[in-house]
């Protein structure tokens, strides 16, 4: 049995529809990560998770017990709020003692228990600090902290770390991974980010206007999206808009408008006729000044580059084909002697795979 | 950077001078004042008399005589009868009161202002200061009709006393009404400070004791009524004090027992016209303010320490 179920919630506020028939399941121990564009109801399906907030209809259950009517403080269930929501007249060591105290933990016992989650979270030496003497990834270690004392059943984070800059999130991402790993309680982890996504979770469910677009695992997710949006969403992609053409076993043809014809994995569904995009990831296109001709899986256009941005490690490249359509690519710079491969105007050609592509049907 | 220093006393000078002139040296005459005599005929006895020849003023005190002009008389009579002693307990008890009436009345009305959507804020926050657009004496006049014989209020509740066969009470003259008219009066000196500082809590701290495990009664307490201390102070300072000195109110609603130090000061002043053991009165009254305040202060920071 799952750890926690959502069947079919529903949560209007007005005539506004916030949570629109969602419907999933999260096992024990899963890093699990709701992640969508802002408004799409992330923040509203997690206070319905913690108890703030009430579905209008359908049921959350957290270890097979129906939810509905527990308050949110008998609910084994603790948030980490965005803002930290540290109490600003307690030490970190009182901060963290307080969910404990709360739950009745023996007085004898409680220092040890703040020690050991302390300790976890690398702030021993900062037991005695206030909120606000501490820098701004210190305090989310220790709303982390709060948070995991009293072992919750399920862990919910929204956005913790939204507030810091992109160094200290990246190290707080690995500490994240690596705590979860330790504490082996489950989180549920809301993020706009998708890079923070693919990075930190086992399982992602992206949301779109209070829907579940898709839920996968990570590299599902990312080379395999269920539909245009998910592609867009998630990292940079290509989405050429195409037209089915010719249906094989193991192979089928389309037609990609300003284009021309390419091949393709066939989907679910496909049908000659059929309409959809092309989703085409820019670092699973070869990018050269001469590529070897047909190769029998490959599918191949020749272009100019339009426009270069360089990044350091990589330099994307976006390319206009013969025909005018702009194909984003990518080319690590490593081996090329110069800072970059190529410049704006060079003739290259492209080529991919005809499995590199995913063929996503309107 | 001589211009800016020159730009500091330009700004501070006019409301320092203000303060000088207009309460320290008053305060300080006034604390010369209590080691003085009294007049022959009330106020102080004169330092300084006009020469009948000359018509020059002279000083009458001198290093020989300075027995004859200051003395400790008076601040003995106020350590020696302790009847004095006694009525600065009753007020400070009816301070005392008031105050911690105030604290339970304004808190809640406090943290709903605090709580309401932002243009029901305005209107409830003007509604509290209104009784300041009417006159002081106007409104415990006031009270003075509520709470008199003839009024609906008293004779509704005396009905309603005889009906389960007690005595019917008299409300107006007595510690009651004092203790009315001092809440009454003092109210919105604690409603604004708090609601000054509960309008600034985050939410999302209650949202975070709650999702902790913490019910209603331990969310205020834990959270809510430590954050709110500054404000609680802030509104104490603001009637306790005012509270301890006012004389108006044990004057128009008050019995004779219900006499306050502030009385006491003011009939030592106009009535007696004994302005050295006003002056005494005054002091002692200023000093135990302080006392109170310095140990409320080491208190609060021996407090802090400890957590
Ligand atoms: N209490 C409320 N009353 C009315 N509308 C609300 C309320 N709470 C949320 N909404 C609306 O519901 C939608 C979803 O809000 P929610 O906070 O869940 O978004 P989110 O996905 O967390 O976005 P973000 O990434 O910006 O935090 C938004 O359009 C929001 O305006
Ligand atoms: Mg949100």
């Amino acid at each position: 049995m799952a750890l926690l179920e959502i069947r079919d919630v529903v949560k209007t506020f007005g005539d506004f529809t916030a949570v629109n028939h969602v419907s999933l399941a999260v096992e024990a121990g899963e890093f699990f990560t709701l992640l969508g564009p802002s408004g799409c109801g992330k923040t509203t399906l997690l206070r319905m998770l913690a108890g703030f907030e009430q579905p209008d209809s359908g049921e959350i259950l957290l270890d097979g017990k129906n939810m509905a009517g527990v308050p949110p403080e008998k609910r084994p269930v603790h948030t980490v709020f965005q803002s930290y929501a540290l109490f600003p007249h307690m030490t970190v060591a009182q901060n963290i003692a307080f969910p404990l105290k709360m739950a009745g933990v023996a007085a004898a016992e409680v220092p040890k228990r703040v020690d050991e989650v302390l300790e976890d979270v690398r702030l021993q030496q900062f037991a005695r600090r206030y909120p606000h003497e501490l820098s701004g990834g210190q305090r989310q270690r220790v709303a982390i902290a709060r948070a995991l004392v009293n072992r919750p059943r399920l862990l919910l984070l929204d956005e913790p770390l939204s507030a810091l800059d992109a160094k200290l999130r990246e190290q707080m991402q690995i500490e994240l991974i690596n705590l979860q790993k330790e504490v082996g309680i489950t989180f549920v982890y809301v993020t706009h980010d998708q890079g923070e996504a693919l990075a930190l979770s086992h399982r992602i469910a992206v949301m779109s206007q209070g829907q579940v677009e898709q839920l996968d695992a990570p590299e599902t997710i990312y080379s395999y999206p269920k539909s245009r949006f998910v592609a867009d969403f998630i990292g940079q992609c290509n989405l050429l808009d195409a037209t089915i053409t010719d249906v094989q076993p193991g192979r089928m043809k389309v037609e990609i408008e300003g284009v021309g014809t390419a091949e393709a994995l066939p989907v679910p569904g496909a049908q000659v006729g059929g309409k959809g995009t092309l989703t085409l990831r820019p670092e699973k296109i070869k990018l050269g000044a001469s590529l070897p001709q047909g190769g029998v899986d490959e599918v191949h256009f020749k272009g100019r580059v339009h426009d270069c941005l360089y990044l350091g490690d990589v330099t994307i490249y976006i390319v206009e084909l013969d025909n005018g359509t702009l194909v984003e690519t990518m080319l690590p710079n490593s081996g090329s002697g110069k800072a970059k491969f190529f410049d704006d105007n060079d003739l290259v050609e492209l080529a991919w795979r005809f499995d590199a592509g995913h063929f996503v049907l309107a | 950077m001589k211009s800016k220093s020159l730009a500091k006393w330009l700004i501070s000078g006019p409301p320092l001078l203000y303060l000088v002139l207009f309460f320290a040296i008053p305060s300080l005459i006034m604390a010369f004042a209590a080691f003085r005599f009294p007049g022959d005929y009330g106020g102080l006895l004169p330092l300084t008399a006009a020469n009948p020849d000359t018509g020059a003023t002279e000083l009458l005190i001198n290093f020989g005589n300075w027995r004859d002009f200051l003395t400790l008389e008076n601040f003995q009579r106020f350590f020696e009868e302790p009847i004095y002693f006694e009525l600065f307990v009753k007020s400070f008890w009816y301070a005392g009161l008031t105050t911690v009436i105030c604290i339970v009345l304004a808190y809640p009305l406090a943290w709903l202002i605090a709580r309401s959507p932002k243009k029901t804020r305005d209107l409830l926050v003007l509604l509290v200061i209104l009784p300041f657009w009417s006159n002081f004496l106007i409104r415990v006049y006031a009270w003075m009709i509520i709470l008199g014989p003839q009024s609906y209020f008293s004779r509704s509740l005396n009905y309603l006393l005889g009906l389960v066969g007690i005595e019917p009470v008299s409300l107006l003259f007595s510690q009651f009404a004092v203790i009315v008219g001092l809440v009454y009066v003092h109210l919105p000196f604690m409603v604004l400070p708090l609601y000054a500082n509960l309008e600034k809590h985050d939410m999302a701290l209650l949202d975070a004791a709650q999702d902790l495990g913490a019910n209603a009664w331990q969310r205020f307490w834990k959270v809510t009524w430590p954050l709110s201390l500054p404000g609680v102070w802030a509104g104490t300072a603001l009637v306790f004090i005012p509270a301890l000195g006012m004389f108006a109110i044990p004057d128009l609603l008050g019995g004779t027992n219900s006499m306050m130090i502030g009385n006491l000061i003011k009939q030592q002043y106009l009535d007696s016209r004994d302005w050295p053991f006003g002056s005494v009165l005054s002091i002692m009254l200023t000093l135990t303010v302080l006392l109170l305040a310095a140990l409320a202060g080491w208190a609060g920071s021996r407090g802090k320490d400890k957590r």
